[in-house]
């Protein structure tokens, strides 16, 4: 760089983008570069002299300008911990650290560089026959080729983006904001439609930016008649990545809240207006990837936007009129035109000859000129991607030598204007998307009556949209242009993955003879630019080695996205919500460790979880078990509704009764289980697991609507209308006493596995289940949510003097696993039907119908399955860890599925699924412990470990 | 992200769904063979073509709905209630739901070919 910070930048241009008053100032390999605030990096460092920006994929050769758009393939640098950041569009910033991507020892002297010596065994296909063999080897293989390609490096320091997702329906979605989409923006905007504006570039314009003064003056009056539509919401610096079913959208901002943060949109337009304009195609020369050959787009820019002269001593290669206008404007700023070969005329390029930039060139006369920059304008690239993903076809027009849209196939909410759609003057460009803009307001307005129409819900649409009539949408012109593709000597197609026309004719040579066959064999047009350059060389190169015409060659396809996208904008931030009980505070101001259950966080213990545990067994606990799935149910057939959905019978359950059952799916496994009690004639509450709430809700519903729509039942999820809490212990009586008003509760007047409703603490409308989970008396208490706390507290201070204490999950688990009571999901599995959960008990086969009823009349029939047993180590001390395996020899034959020191027996204590043969009591069994060692476990009656009968919660 | 036309809400996106899986019959538990009843749990027609599906408008009504829908162009020739199916034209099913806004679509009535978004 020699200190010269502004070698090559030219005096102010009419419509140059920097702020010369704004300098900034930022580090490139180590070395300070000044620029300007507007300027990209890399136009900072070409006006700073710079020429090479990086090294190719493949053979590490310099790489300088060729586009100076975001698509340019040799201007990926690092910025800071940011990989692959493409600095021909990243704007140049105070301060931040630009190094050229693994390059060494430098970018100027880079030793890989003699893969470009070796070029000829490192033809396509080299990769794929060259390291097959031997398989074991690839991961060497690997890490070494790894080193050679030319990304960026990964900073696992970098800080964790959440951004935010946002969501957009506008009426027109306009992808490109050229002449053409911002016409469209306009029309449509007037006619009523909110219009979504996208722009890839930092501003509106397209190719008027960097235009003639009288492109300038259409831009600004286009500019100002946006701005003054307040129907247009403007997108900079965003890309429309993909259109999916029903125009859903998917928008990238690149620049979110002011700093380089990527944000997803998703969009749903009622109408896609596609207004991409053209992407400028290289040509193919030996030399065609030398610094200083560009394309005639990246000079204009360079002068005009970013007032950066691109050479000394020019040659051009012209098909067209901006090509053209690249010779004026490389003439204005005092860059020597030594040679125009206009290719309209015959002219061509053979070759580019130089190191690190051109040096001379071979023109087609044969004559060699000395020169430092190649400006090629030989065609254009229609960027039809999101007319692809429309289920558009884009048919290839030899006079024009590029593809159009077949309007043919355009779905209705599609539409496309500006140069993908013709060529003619920015009048009758912006002529055509002024109508289109207007259709796109009328199909969205018809779109948008229909979607009212069909909503029922609805307040009725003004109108129709029908009684608009179609606005005639005029043809655009389309200019002749020459084909020019791949010149007489071999050079690059794709630059991003250094593939030759060479290798493509390998390709076809080797069968693969269709475009999408070479691409995948080369990796043409599968490089980070993702064929927008390179897309219709790849074709036009197939299709002369196979004989074949371009259109016969067909193109490659286009998929989403677009451009890349960072992991962090698509995931968007995680929404992760979780619920607490109305008695967290007090869980809180006790010590509660929290244990994440599902959706909610549960106290797991709030100290010692076998003393709380023991406590309820000697005295009275109390447990938040709010979380425990509640449905009401109401209507005369919820008999009908219970009988379906459980294994069990349903139809005499009376008034005041409560009944616990379990729910199978049709393959017969356990899904769910919990008690149901009869409030009134045609009431009911139905408890489901905690994890199971929202599941079961929709299962009854799934059953209800689509298989029973005539039973007449009403089911009201009221999990979080109710604050449940369990009283358990044998004082729990006592002190239920003390705060209940009008409810008898003897063991009498509310025996066991009953309900009431009553006053509880001052509180109306409470429901008392008198159900043991514990195996303790006990009461479940579900109070209306907002007294939730006040009748926590007044449980625990009315216990006081009758030993209460809070218990947690924890201490639930272990008496529940005493009382041998299963939990779905741990002691039963996916496979786990109602028999081998030992449900014989509850399962009545005699019922006409139940969900899994057939599968569960074979498991008993043919008595299949393994069995959940209750199991006791013979040495009392030992737990063996649950999801330990039972082994008989070097088989398995079941495991442990839950496990814990009960502090009643003072002895370890399990349930584990064991094969029916091994279920009978005393058998015993062998435990495989993690660390290897083998204990003896003795297979008990029943599953209940403390009180079999069930004497202590009966009292 | 297709649009489903809700038969109570009016278009909209697929995610505000679930999707449950084609319309399967339940075989009569009484009769059913091995074979017939576990063809009715595992397998599906999964057809290149037209399919009846069930949808649960999950984040919306938390209606179940049978909705027609072309697997290779997701077009959408019909949604009605999950429940009418075996009825169809006579809104059987259709007047017991106790939905404010059944009687709208009472009858079954189907939403026109390809959704309003075409």
């Amino acid at each position: 760089m020699s200190g010269q910070t502004s070698a090559m930048r030219l005096p102010p241009q009419p419509g140059e983008v920097i702020n010369r008053g704004e300098p900034v100032e930022f580090t490139w390999n180590g070395r300070p570069v000044r620029g300007y605030a507007g300027d990209t990096i890399v136009s900072a460092l070409a006006a700073a002299g710079e020429r090479v920006f990086s090294r190719s994929m493949k053979y590490h050769r310099p790489r300088g300008l060729l586009s100076a758009s975001f698509h340019d393939p040799g201007c990926m640098v690092q910025v800071g911990d940011e990989p692959n950041v493409r600095g021909a569009h990243r704007l140049a910033a105070d301060g931040i650290v630009v190094t050229s991507q693994n390059t060494w020892p430098s970018l100027r002297l880079d030793a890989k560089a003699v893969n470009g010596l070796a070029g000829r065994f490192l033809t396509a296909g080299f990769y794929y026959k060259t390291f097959m063999r031997p398989r074991f080897a690839w991961p060497a293989y690997e890490s070494v080729l790894r080193r050679f390609v030319n990304a960026g490096t990964v900073s696992p320091g970098t800080a964790h983006l959440r951004p935010e997702k946002r969501h957009a329906h506008p009426d027109v979605l306009i992808a490109g904001g050229g002449p053409a989409g911002m016409a469209a923006a306009i029309s449509a905007a007037r006619a009523g439609a909110s219009v979504l504006l996208v722009e890839e570039e930092h501003a509106l314009g397209g190719h008027l930016r960097w235009g003639s003064e009288a492109d300038l003056a259409v831009l600004a009056e286009l500019t100002g008649l946006v701005a003054a539509e307040p129907g247009i919401e403007v997108l900079t610096d965003a890309v429309a990545l993909g259109r999916y079913d029903g125009n859903a959208l998917a928008i990238l901002e690149r620049r979110h809240g002011g700093a380089e943060t990527e944000r997803l949109i998703r969009a749903r337009a009622k109408t896609l207006v596609v207004a991409p304009g053209l992407i400028e195609r290289p040509y193919v020369f030996a030399g065609n990837d030398l610094p200083g050959v560009m394309l005639s787009t990246a000079v204009r820019r360079l002068i005009n936007l970013y007032a950066v002269k691109p050479g000394q001593r020019a040659v051009v290669l012209t098909a067209n009129p901006d090509g053209d206008a690249a010779v004026a404007d490389l003439k204005r700023v005092g860059v020597e035109v030594v040679r125009v070969e206009d290719a309209r005329l015959g002219g061509d390029i053979v070759a580019a000859t130089g190191r690190a930039g051109v040096r001379a060139v071979q023109v087609a006369d044969g004559t060699s000129i000395a020169c430092d920059l190649l400006v090629t304008a030989v065609g254009w690239t229609a960027p039809t991607s999101l007319l692809n993903a429309s289920g558009d076809r884009p048919v290839y027009s030899p006079q024009a030598a590029r593809y159009f849209p077949d309007a043919a196939r355009l779905p209705e909410n599609v539409l496309v204007t500006g140069g993908i759609a013709g060529d003619g003057s920015v009048e009758e460009l912006t002529g055509h998307a002024a109508a289109v803009g207007a259709e796109a307001a009328r199909r969205a307005a018809r779109t948008a009556a229909a979607w009212i129409a069909a909503t029922p819900t609805a307040r009725p649409a003004a109108g129709t949209g029908a009684e608009e009539s179609v606005r005639p949408i005029p043809e655009l012109p389309v200019d002749a242009h020459p084909e020019l593709f791949a010149g007489r000597t071999n050079g690059f197609v794709d630059f991003s993955e250094d593939v030759s026309a060479k290798d493509l004719r390998a390709a076809v040579a080797e069968g693969f003879r269709g475009a999408e066959l070479a691409k995948r064999f080369t990796t043409a047009t599968m490089g980070p630019l993702q064929g927008k350059l390179e897309t219709v060389n790849t074709v036009a190169v197939v299709a002369a080695a196979t004989g074949a015409t371009i259109a016969e060659t067909g193109t490659t396809t286009w998929r989403p996205p677009y451009v890349p996208v960072t992991l962090a904008a698509l995931a968007g931030r995680a929404f992760e919500p979780v619920r607490y009980s109305p008695m967290q505070p007090w869980h809180d101001a006790h010590g509660a460790v929290p244990l994440v259950a599902g959706a909610w966080i549960r106290p797991d213990r709030y100290g010692d979880a076998a003393a709380e545990a023991a406590n309820v067994r000697e005295h009275v606990g109390i447990i938040d078990v709010t979380p425990i799935g509640k449905l009401d149910l109401r209507g005369p057939d919820v008999p009908k509704l219970l009988n379906l959905l459980y294994v069990n019978k349903w139809s005499k359950l009376e008034i005041g009764r409560v009944r616990y059952g379990v729910m199978c799916a049709e393959d017969g496994v356990v899904l769910d289980d919990g008690v149901t009690g009869r409030l009134g004639e045609e009431h009911y509450l139905m408890s489901t697991t905690s994890s199971g709430a929202a599941t079961i809700w929709e299962w009854a519903e799934n059953w209800l609507q689509t298989e029973h729509p005539d039973w007449r039942v009403h089911v009201t999820p009221v999990t979080t209308a109710y604050a449940s809490m369990n009283v358990a212990g044998p004082q729990a009586r006592r002190l239920i006493e003390r705060v209940t008003k009008d409810v008898d509760l003897s063991n009498e007047a509310f025996p066991y596995m009953h309900v009431r409703t009553g006053q509880i603490a001052g509180v109306d409308d409470c429901v008392l289940w008198r159900i043991g989970f514990t195996g303790e008396l006990s009461y479940e208490l579900h109070v209306p949510a907002g007294y939730g706390l006040h009748v926590w507290q007044t449980l625990l201070d009315q216990g006081a003097d009758l030993g209460i204490h809070a218990f947690g999950v924890e201490a639930q688990r272990i008496l529940r696993l005493e009382k041998g009571h299963f939990i779905v999901g741990q002691d039963t599995d996916g496979l786990t039907r109602g028999f081998s959960a030992g449900l014989d008990w509850a399962i009545k086969l005699d019922k006409d119908d139940f969900v899994g009823k057939p599968e569960l009349a074979w498991q008993a029939a043919e008595g299949s399955g393994p069995r959940l047993v209750g199991l006791q180590p013979v040495d009392p001390s030992v737990v063996p860890e649950e999801a330990s395996l039972i082994m008989e020899g070097g088989s398995i034959v079941g495991r442990i599925t839950s496990s814990r020191m009960s502090p009643t027996l003072h002895r370890s204590i399990c349930l584990a699924q064991v094969e029916a043969r091994l279920a009978g009591p005393g058998t015993e069994v062998t435990v495989r412990l993690p660390d290897g060692r083998l204990i003896a476990a003795t297979v008990m009656p029943q599953h209940a470990h403390v009180d079999p009968d069930g004497g202590r919660m009966r009292v | 992200m297709i649009l489903l036309p809700c038969p109570w809400c009016g278009p909209r996106a697929a995610t505000e769904f679930a999707h449950i899986g084609e319309v399967s019959v339940r075989p009569d538990p009484g009769s059913a063979t091995p074979a017939q009843w576990r063809g009715y749990l595992y397998l599906r027609a999964n057809p290149c073509g037209w399919t009846s599906e069930t949808w649960y408008h999950r984040m919306g009504c938390r209606r179940f709905i049978k909705v027609e829908r072309h697997t290779e162009t997701n077009e959408v020739r019909s949604a009605t209630a999950a429940g009418v199916a075996e009825v169809p034209g006579t809104g059987a099913g259709m007047t017991e739901i106790p939905d404010a806004t059944a009687g709208a679509r009472a009858g079954g009535a189907e939403i026109p070919a390809g959704g309003p978004a075409r």
